[in-house]
This record gives C-alpha cells, structure tokens and sequence, in this order.
C-alpha cells in the first residue's frame, strides 16, 4: 500500500496572530511553524500501517523553502519520501490542485488529509483532491482500517459516528481519533538523523488558478474584564445577561 | 564542520583573556542548524510530556517515575546523543550534546541530575578512558537506557578533597580480581543503577584509581536509605558500600593511580554540562514569572507595571541570555578543538579527551556562574510571586530548592573558583597562554601617562568593546602583581583567587553576550536586537561594577603605598565609562519586551 500523506505548514497554537498589508495578510514575523495537527493524526497513522502492514509512507506539501523543517520533522517522524510543491498556498482549490497531481503521479492507494488546516479552516483539500482523482472519500475521519483494498471508515457526524465500508483507492479529511494525542510521536534522535539521508523532491507547480482573495482578516473582541455581580443582586444579573452578552 | 574550523582562529582554553576575539567566530544559539533544531523542539516536546505534566511526581518522591522517564529517555535517543556510533549512540558534536542537556534540564532537577548523572559522569569515565573491550561491553546498554550507570567518588571524609578517599582495592591471591571495600556517600542515581564507576586506592598509591563495578548486590554491594533532601526529591542520592566486592581486573580503568585524573577530566565535562542544565530552569522561571506578573494585579494594575518587578524580570532575562551566549560559545569552541584534534590524527576518544581539557578553566567559569544565576532568577521567581512563591503548590518554590545544588556538587563553587584561576596561572607557567608578556604591558601601562583622547565610540558596542578589553586589564594587572608577590603562596591567598576569579568570570561572560549580539546584529539588524543589546549592555554594567568592587578588595589585600595608588588609579581607568548607560531605561525596555512576549524568547 503506498500512503501520502498531505501536510500543511501552519502556525504552532501558542502563536500571537498578527496581520499586516492592511489587514490582508498574515504576519509571519516570530512565528512558529508545525505539522498541522489534524495531519498530525493522519501521518501517525500512516506510520502505524507502515509498521503493521509494510506500507510506503509518503508526505506532500505545498510551500516555499522555508516549510522544509516542518516536513522534515516528518521524516524523522519515519516517512519514507518527502514532496514539496514549490508555490506559495493561495487557496484550497489551488493547493488541492497542486497535490492531485503530485498524487496522481504516484500511484497512491491511499491519500491522508486533515479534515482541514488549523490557520485557515477552509476544510476543502481533501475534498477536492478526492474530486479531481475520482476516489471514495471520507471526510471528518475519525478510525480507518485497512484490509486489501477493502477500507473501514468511522465518520464523526453530528451527535454520533458513521462507519462506512468503502474501497482504495481512497481520500481520507482525517482529525483526532485516527490515534490519540498521545499515540502522537516525538521524533526521536535516530529518525533526525536518518531524516537528513531521505529523499525530499522538490517539484515546480502545476498551473492552477487562484479563485480567492483575502480582502480582510479581523480579530475577535478583545474580551471584556470579568464584572462580579453581588449574590442578591439577581436583576442586574439578568440584565447584563440578556443585554450586554445577550445569551439570554 | 572542519572547514569551517580551520579558517577562524581558535582561541586555546583561557586565551580570551589576551587575544581579541572577531564577533564571526563565536558560536551562538542563533547558528543551531536544522537537525539541532528539530533535537530541541523533540527534546521540549519529551519535557512538556513526560516531566513538566507530571512535576508533582518528582516532587512527591517518586524515585520509580524517574527511572521510568530516564527510560523513556533513552528510548528516543537522548542518552546517546554524544557517544560514537561505534558504540550504539549518536555520535553528535559537543553542541548538540549540550542542547539537549540544556533543554532537557529545566522542569525538574531531580530528572536533570539523574540524566547528568548517568549521561555525563556514569557514562563518560568509559567513553573518555574505557579500553575497546571495557566500551563495547558497556557503552552500548548505557547508550540506549537498559542500564543506567553512578558515579561514587564522593566518600565520609573525602568530598572536596576528592583523591584523599579511603576505599581501598586489594588485588587478590590469583591475581584475577580486585576486592573493592568502602563506603561512598551523596551517589545520584544509586537507588537504580547497574554499574558504578568506582575510585579505590591500591595499596598506598599517591592516587586514586578507577574501576566498572557492575552493581549485584551478591557481591558485597549494599545501599544506604535515600537521603532525605532540600531538593531533586526524585534524584536518587544514597550512600554505598562496598564489602570485598571482587571486581575483575579486566574492569580497571585507564591505569593503576590515573582515577584523580579520571575523575577531574569527567568532572570538566560535567560541569560546562551542569551549566547548560541551568539554562532552560531559568528560562522555565522566567516564562512562569512573567505569566502571573502579567496576570496578577494588585493596586489595580497587573504587577509586571511595577519598576521594581520589571527590573527584576529584566535581570532574570539578562542572566540567562548571557549565560546562552557563554556557554554555546565554550561549547563550540570545545567541539572545533575536538575535530582538529581528530583532523590531526588524535583517536575520537584522544581527541576529546583534551578537547575538553584544553577549555577547563571555561568549563569551571561557566559552572560558577550560571548555577549562580539560575539561583538568583528562582530566588526573584519566588519573589514575584509573593506568598505564592513560598507555597509547594506553585512551581517557584521547587525550583528554588533544585537550583541550590548547582552550586554544590561537581565541585562546589569555591572549588571551582579556586581552579579557575589556578589552571589559567598553571598554563601561563607552562607557556600554553602568554600572560605575562599582556600583564607586563598592563604594568607599563600604569606607569606612563593616560590618554585623554575620547575615542570614537559612535559604532554599535564600540565603547562596550573597549571596556571589556579593559576589563581584561584589571585581571592581569590584579593577578599578574598577586603572582609576583606570591609565588607558589598564592594558593593561600583564597580571598584573592576568589576575588580574581569574579573578574574572571564577569569578563568571560560579559564579552560574551556582546559578541553573540554583535553577531546577531550584522545578521539580522539592530532593530531586530534591540532588546538583546540592552541585555548585553545591562550585564556589562553589572559586570563592571562587580569587577570594580573585588578589584578593589584584591588590590589593597596585597600592596601598599604607591604600588597601591597606582594600581587603584589603574582599576578606576579600567572600568570608567565615558558615556554612563541608563541601566534603568535599559532594564524598562528589556521588561517589556519580555512581558509583551509573555516570557523569554531569546533562545528561538
Ligand atoms: C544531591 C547530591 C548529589 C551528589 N552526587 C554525587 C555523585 O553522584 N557522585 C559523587 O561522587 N559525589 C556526589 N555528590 C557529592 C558532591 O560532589 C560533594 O558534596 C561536593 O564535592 C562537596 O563535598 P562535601 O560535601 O564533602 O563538602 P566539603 O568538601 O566538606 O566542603 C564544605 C565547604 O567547604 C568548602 N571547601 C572545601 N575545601 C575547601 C578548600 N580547599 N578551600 C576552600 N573551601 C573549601 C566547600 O566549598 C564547601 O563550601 C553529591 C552531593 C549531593 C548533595
């Protein structure tokens, strides 16, 4: 079974969020940058099919030069290649564009996405690379097994699960639950090492076209000092309530 | 790594003191390639999981979970991270084996000591002087976790006078084995060790002599209770003793009478190494600290808007950032020295043998210093916490009482600054460092008249530059005249060393960060390092003034008259500034920073 596994290059959860150019773009400036998390999931996964079932694991992203040591850490993580579409991320469809391409050039059986990246949210890669490759897809996956090329799926659905039964060659939008946090590996000192002797191919883009543009990024609120309000005071409780944070 | 080598001018261990150092040919946190990177985030990500969560465990005496995270330890590689691959480890340089030291130390010093403990003394005596059967027996199981190792030197009445020990080695009738009896006190990781690195006497040898003992409690090896502790509450720390243990002579160490040798050479490494286990405390203090100042309020007003709290954030930020640039400096030089020794044809083991030797005098002032640091900084942790720091519930006060052993084991402070100087005289006397031919020149210097001239201090650092260059000065002028006046007596003369070696120390340190800024500066801006040049213009100050008050002390110790008045004359030109920093403007700046940042960011 060769695997790909699709990362995104995105901003560690601690980082201040700044936005310069007039609001339209992100600022990089002292930021960290690491394995989005629900692709995170997805590699570890991968790498337990890699143990258990002799599977090839691959991983792609798209971006420039500087997202290297974030798929490098994957590869000291334990995949086996690694791909970088030389091209700066502009949309979901550009970026899903980009990856069936470098998929459909290598024969995967199996496409590993996150459900969607954790700095834009947009939720569509997987989708739409599942599209432009005619594969089964599973969205919001949360368990995946694999037996020949007969795949058992688990899908988070509203309030529940859903376990679908389906065939590779197969794209999945995985999240937690594909492993646990703490399934989730530390690379170790012997896979950095190794990790400087794999194969990282850098690829030229695809033409694609770009459909969107980032007119305007805004904060949320700052948030408002905690008002105490005094035990007897239940009028003034159920005003502030019902009018400055109108939950009820 | 050896071209790179070969084309700076590698300073000998103790030269910096007379030779001018380019800022392009230090070493800096900032020069981390990519792999080291990736080894400290998987470091962090190793503390963050398996000893910062569970900090009480370590705290509640749960000597079995720091086995299990010395384990688990070894299991991703970072026992092994500096032993040659011939013998089942890494085989990385000595910055990389520093990293991880440094970010492996800061949640805990009971897992810190255990990891220095098996990793650097309990490992090392084989590495560095192990025959090729003694290594591959050993080497390989201490590499990887599945045996930890300890290392018993310390005895009742042998502690810093370490080769005075009592436990004696008997060679037995056949001539097979040794019989190893005494007892040894204070030894890390004892509770869970399989093999002690054990010096005994034979006879009545001058020295010491070292020997692998396999810990089997059949043959005469038996453990005190665990001592019960100020502090690293989880380190393992029990006395041992040794009954007729029979100990094949195969497992001698080196040669009969070279153990002291061992034992010294191991410790030089264990000590720059101590110093980089009390990096990331501080960093973990000052990243705790700034949360709750940000977060505490008081009078109205989060506290970290008081100038007496941001003066101290700012200090706390400073030390740390001077030690980074001291100790990664040392450490490179340590590892360049290393690989031309290799280059020369040395054996890797040869090589850093003296690699490491060559910098004692580095290694000693970097203990010194930053176990002093990370004491300060948790003390002002505590501090900013208020009665919180004083509660077990916050993790200021545990890291206050793990600091204090810095200062006392690998020998203690006093010691150490006691051979700092000693060793920097000792290498003048063999001509490995000219400091007489600079400290003459100080001498004449003093004699003729001072220039007047106000040079042009207009570049970055140009004035700080010229202060440290002066700094240097008043060493030489304070230990050249000592050296004079005393001779070989000048070991009684404690008061002396130890004032001469804070000057020593502060130079060290001082010119540190400034090179490492100055670095930093011409790559990415001096914008970019505004703040970093207000720590390194802030430590220097401090310096200065620490350098002034125990020259002075040193000075008028041991002269009189008009050699006296010179020389003080000579001490205040040396530390004169001609434009006085504002070190409270200084400090502001560095506090705010550090709060907008939410802690301290120096490192990234
Ligand atoms: C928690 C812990 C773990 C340890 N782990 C180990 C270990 O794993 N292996 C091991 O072998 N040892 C270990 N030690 C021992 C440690 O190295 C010694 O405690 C240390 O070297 C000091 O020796 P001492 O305690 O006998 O103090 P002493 O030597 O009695 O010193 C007492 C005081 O006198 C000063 N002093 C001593 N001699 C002089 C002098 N000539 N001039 C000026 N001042 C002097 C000292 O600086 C100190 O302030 C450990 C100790 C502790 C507390």
């Amino acid at each position: 079974m060769k695997i790909l596994v699709c990362i995104s290059n995105v901003p560690d959860t601690t980082s201040k969020i700044n936005f310069t150019e007039g609001d339209t773009k992100f600022d990089t400036n002292g930021v960290q940058f690491v394995i989005n998390p629900n692709d995170e999931f997805g590699l570890t996964r991968a790498m337990w099919f890699k143990e258990k079932q002799g599977a090839t694991v691959h991983v792609a992203t798209v971006g420039g030069a500087q997202t290297e040591p974030t798929i490098r850490k994957a590869l000291a993580i334990g995949a086996d290649e690694a791909i970088r579409i030389n091209a700066e991320p502009t949309d979901g469809f550009f970026v899903a564009r980009q990856l069936a391409e470098v998929a459909k050039n290598g024969g995967y059986d199996l496409i590993i996405a996150g459900r969607e990246s954790i700095d834009y949210n947009g939720g569509m890669v997987p989708g739409i690379i599942a599209t432009l490759l005619d594969m089964n897809f599973v969205n919001t996956c949360v368990s995946l097994e694999i037996e020949g090329t007969d795949a058992k799926a688990v899908r988070e659905i509203d309030g529940g699960n859903e376990t679908i039964a389906t065939s590779l060659p197969l794209v999945i939008g995985g999240q937690k639950g594909l492993v646990e946090e703490s399934d989730l590996r530390i690379p170790n000192m012997r896979g950095i090492m190794m990790a400087r002797k794999k194969a990282l191919h850098v690829v030229e883009a695809t033409d694609a076209p770009t459909m969107t543009a980032d007119v305007k990024f805004e904060k949320p609120a700052a948030k408002g000092p905690v008002k105490l309000v005094d035990a007897g005071n239940i009028d003034e409780l159920i005003s502030l309530l019902h009018n400055e944070a109108k939950a009820i | 790594m050896s071209t790179e080598t070969k084309e700076k001018q590698l300073l000998r261990g103790g030269q910096f003191l007379v030779k001018q150092v380019d800022c392009e040919e230090i070493f800096t946190l900032e020069d981390l390639n990519e792999e080291q990177q990736m080894m400290r985030e998987s470091t962090k990500e190793f503390v963050d999981r398996e000893l910062w969560a569970h900090w009480e465990r370590f705290e509640n005496k749960d000597y079995a979970y720091t086995e299990e995270t010395m384990r688990k330890a070894g299991e991703l590689g970072l026992l092994s991270v500096a032993i040659p691959e011939a013998y089942g480890g890494m085989g990385m340089g000595f910055v990389s084996t520093m990293l991880v030291c440094d970010y492996i130390s800061g949640a805990t010093g009971s897992f810190s000591t255990a990891f220095g403990a098996h990793t650097g003394i309990g490992t090392m005596p084989i590495t560095l002087y192990g025959s090729e059967e003694q290594k591959q027996k050993y080497v390989p199981k201490l590499a990887s976790g599945e045996w930890f190792g300890a290392y018993c030197l310390t005895e009742p009445g042998a502690g810093s006078d370490a080769n005075s020990g009592k436990t004696k080695a008997v060679l037995s009738e056949d001539g097979k084995h040794y019989l190893i009896s005494g007892q040894k006190m204070w030894i890390s990781n004892a509770g869970f060790c399989n093999l002690f690195i054990v010096f005994a006497r034979i006879g009545d040898d001058k020295n010491i002599t070292g020997f692998i003992v396999e810990n089997d409690p059949s043959n005469g090896i038996s453990l005190g209770d665990e001592e019960k502790k100020l502090g690293i509450h989880s380190s393992s720390t029990r006395q041992v003793f040794f009954n007729e243990t029979k100990v094949p002579v195969e497992n001698m160490l080196s040669e009969r009478g070279n153990g002291f040798k061992i034992a010294m050479n191991a410790l030089n490494v264990g000590r720059i190494k101590l110093a980089a286990a009390c990096l990331e405390a501080q960093r973990r203090v000052i990243n705790e600290a700034t949360k709750y100042a940000n977060e505490r309020v008081q009078f109205k007003t989060p506290i970290i808007n008081f100038g007496a709290i941001k003066a101290k954030i700012a200090d706390m930020a400073t030390n740390a950032y001077v030690d980074e640039a001291a100790s990664y400096r040392a450490a490179k030089d340590i590892e360049d020295r290393i690989a031309i020794r290799v280059a020369e044809g040395n054996t890797h083991q040869e090589a850093e043998l003296k690699g490491v030797e060559e910098y004692a005098i580095e290694c000693s002032i970097l203990k010194v210093a930053v176990s002093e640091h990370v004491q300060q900084t948790t003390d002002e942790g505590i501090q900013i916490f208020g009665g919180m720091g004083f509660s077990a519930d916050t993790p200021m006060e545990s890291a206050w009482r793990d600091a204090r052993i810095a200062r006392i084991y690998e020998g203690t402070n006093e010691i150490n600054r006691m051979l700092a100087v000693g060793m920097l005289v000792k290498k003048a006397m063999k001509g490995h460092v000219d400091l007489l031919g600079p400290a003459t020149a100080v001498g004449e210097e003093l004699m003729g008249i001072p220039s007047f001239d106000t040079p042009d201090y207009s570049a970055l650092f140009a004035e700080e530059k010229d202060l440290v260059k002066r700094l240097k000065k008043v060493f030489l002028m304070v230990a050249g005249s000592a050296v004079q006046k005393f001779g070989p007596q000048l070991e009684e003369h404690q008061q002396l060393l130890m004032a001469a070696s804070d000057i020593l120390i502060q130079v060290y340190l001082a010119e540190s960060a400034i090179l490492r800024t100055e670095k930093n500066a011409k790559r990415f801006g001096e914008e970019a390092q505004a703040t970093q040049i207000a720590m390194s213009k802030l430590y220097l100050y401090r310096a200065v003034d620490i350098i002034a008050q125990r020259g002075k002390e040193a000075i008028v110790s041991f002269s009189e008259g008009d050699e006296q008045k010179m020389m003080l004359m000579g001490l205040k030109r040396f530390t004169k500034y001609a434009n006085q920093p504002n070190v409270v403007a200084l400090r502001t700046q560095i506090a705010e920073r550090v709060a907008a940042d939410g802690g301290y960011t120096f490192d990234a």
